[in-house]
């Protein structure tokens, strides 16, 4: 029972029925939404002062004291700018899209466990939810980049769609070997059977559902669709003010949603020793972004051909077999050993990236994917 | 076995970054730091001195925008008096040429480059604001005796990192804002 549903309890006890029924839903919802506002915000700044670090520089550190203030200081320039809609555009898509791409990114909360029993649903199909709800923002980057009327944004969109597309396979196998392991598709119940961190269990599923999710997420070095050098932003080109801070918001939104899930998944979520599990949270989140601030500081930006080539020839067999492999060994290894199972899928996926790493390999030292 | 091709390349760029994470920022927080400028900057102002200056108008009549206006009077010893000489530096490009023409040496280039105003009738220089003071410091620009004389220029580029001369002062992990000032 999660604890909102025990608030629904308490509160039937006193207060009629329906009142008892939605206030409950109304705090979740507003905790939520609290929740992702100010994790946006400090990753922003945690990303502006963690990027200048890898390449030597500083970052922002004059306002306020060591400039935590800066992401306040953006919203509040960004919400006084002058809202542009384009002369030709259609301006009703234009105005819908933001509303678009940030509301499925607020959803996929509903279903992450920040702490035993505290989520907002315990649906039983929570993580096909999650794969449901996060490709619709994909509808709204399309939408903005259709509404605009501006060639880059319309590539930039076309660009998200078979980016989508491509990654979305990968990330759902390799959801699958875990959904195998635990047997259940709830999110409560993944974070419940981790004794041991699927990250051990199974590194190569790890490994692509982390790169199938910087992608998905639109990151470096996956962000073709706002590719600086070739296409200026992408689709929020024609935007500003407001309904850009929405997109601005979405894209971090998306980030924070996407390290909560392979926090879940993959880390374990909310458990851990000593400390209070919502700083465990908290902590982990914090660790899976920094991996995604690093390889973007590093990385350059992948071409198309590369990228679609590395989803469809790379990534989808490597899940294909990290599935066939956790299949067999959840149907014939006892469970009692699973340090046997570490081992074998460890060497199994060194093995595959070294076997992938060679066989996109053409001419002498070219790397091409 | 070469190592190239099993994506050792991505590894050794995740290194660097991870090195760069532990070194000093290169950063030089500019109103607190500065770095030395070059000894032959040319300045957005010039330095002139009255006591060398003979009125005889060179440099207005080298200033490719006619920029120098001087007036003058001939004097009691059969000399120039100058009674006005007024540049508008807001029209001024800074090729120099007034400097290099000056027969005696009495105009030169300064050192400042932080002369922002809020009007265009301030950045007109008139005889007064032109000679040299503490903030206005002629440069070595086309005057290779005061050159020799100037601090060396200090580029991060430059920096001996044994000598720990040469360029910035680096201090290791500074995550704070350094108030002392150096450089000029």
């Amino acid at each position: 029972m999660t604890l909102l549903e025990q608030f629904q309890l308490w509160l039937a006890s006193m207060w009629p029925d329906w009142a008892a029924y939605i206030t409950p839903a109304i705090v979740g919802i507003l905790v939520i939404i609290i929740f992702v506002l100010t994790m946006v915000m400090v990753i922003i700044y945690f990303e502006r002062r963690f990027m200048a670090r890898f390449q030597i520089r500083l970052g922002p550190n004059r306002c306020g004291p060591e400039g935590i203030l800066q992401p306040i200081a953006d919203a509040i320039k960004v919400l006084f700018k002058e809202d542009i809609v384009p002369a030709k555009g259609d301006k009703l898509v234009h105005w819908i899209a933001p509303i678009v791409v940030f509301v499925p990114i607020l959803m996929i909360f509903a279903v992450v466990p920040i702490h035993k029993g505290a989520i907002l649903v315990d649906l039983n199909v929570g993580i096909v939810y999650v794969v449901a709800i996060s490709s619709l923002s994909t509808v709204g980057i399309y939408m903005a980049g259709w509404a605009a009327n501006n060639k880059y944004a319309l590539i930039s969109a076309l660009r998200t769609i078979a980016q989508m597309v491509s990654y979305e396979l990968p990330v759902v196998l390799s959801i699958l070997g875990v959904v195998l392991m635990v047997g259940s598709l709830s999110m409560n119940q993944i974070v419940d059977s981790q004794s041991i961190p699927f990250i051990l269990l199974q590194p190569l599923g790890f490994i692509i559902f982390f790169l199938g999710t910087l992608a998905e997420m639109n990151r470096c070095p996956f962000d073709l669709l706002e590719a600086e050098s070739e296409i200026i932003a992408g689709y929020h080109i024609e935007y500003s003010g407001m309904k850009f801070a929405l997109f601005y918001l979405g894209e971090y939104g998306h980030a924070v949603a996407y390290s909560c899930i392979i926090t879940t998944l993959f880390l374990s979520g909310w458990r851990g020793p000593l400390l209070p599990p919502i700083i465990w949270f908290l902590i982990k989140i914090m660790v899976v972004f920094a991996l995604i601030v690093w390889i973007r500081s590093t990385i350059p930006r992948l071409r198309v051909d590369q990228l679609m080539a590395f989803a469809w020839k790379c990534m989808l067999p490597m899940a294909v077999i990290n599935l066939f492999i956790v299949a067999a060994e959840v149907l014939w290894l006892p469970e009692v050993f699973p340090w046997i199972m570490i081992a074998v899928n460890f060497a199994f996926a060194c093995a595959l990236v070294l076997l992938w790493s060679k066989l996109f390999v053409l001419g002498g030292g070219r790397v091409e994917v | 076995m070469r190592f190239e091709r099993y994506g050792v390349g991505i590894a050794k760029g995740m290194a660097l970054t991870l090195r760069n994470f532990f070194r000093p920022p290169i950063t030089l927080q500019y109103p607190e730091d500065k770095l030395v400028i070059s000894r032959r900057l040319r300045g957005n102002e010039l330095v002139w001195y009255p006591d060398r200056c003979t009125g005889c108008a060179t440099c207005a009549k080298s200033c490719p925008q006619g920029n120098i206006e001087i007036i003058t009077h001939v004097g009691d010893s059969n000399n120039y008096v100058v009674d006005k000489f007024e540049v508008d530096t807001g029209r001024c490009m800074f090729c120099g040429l007034c400097v290099e023409s000056c027969p005696y040496e009495a105009l030169f280039m300064g050192l400042g480059y932080e002369r922002a105003q809020y009007r265009r009738g301030q950045l007109v220089l008139s005889k007064e604001e032109l000679q040299p003071s503490d903030i206005r410091q002629p440069s070595g620009y086309a005057r290779p005796k005061v050159e020799q004389t100037l601090p060396r220029q200090s580029l991060l580029i430059n920096w001996d990192k044994e000598k720990e001369e040469g360029g910035q002062k680096l201090s290791p992990l500074p995550m704070r804002k350094r108030r002392k000032g150096n450089g000029l």
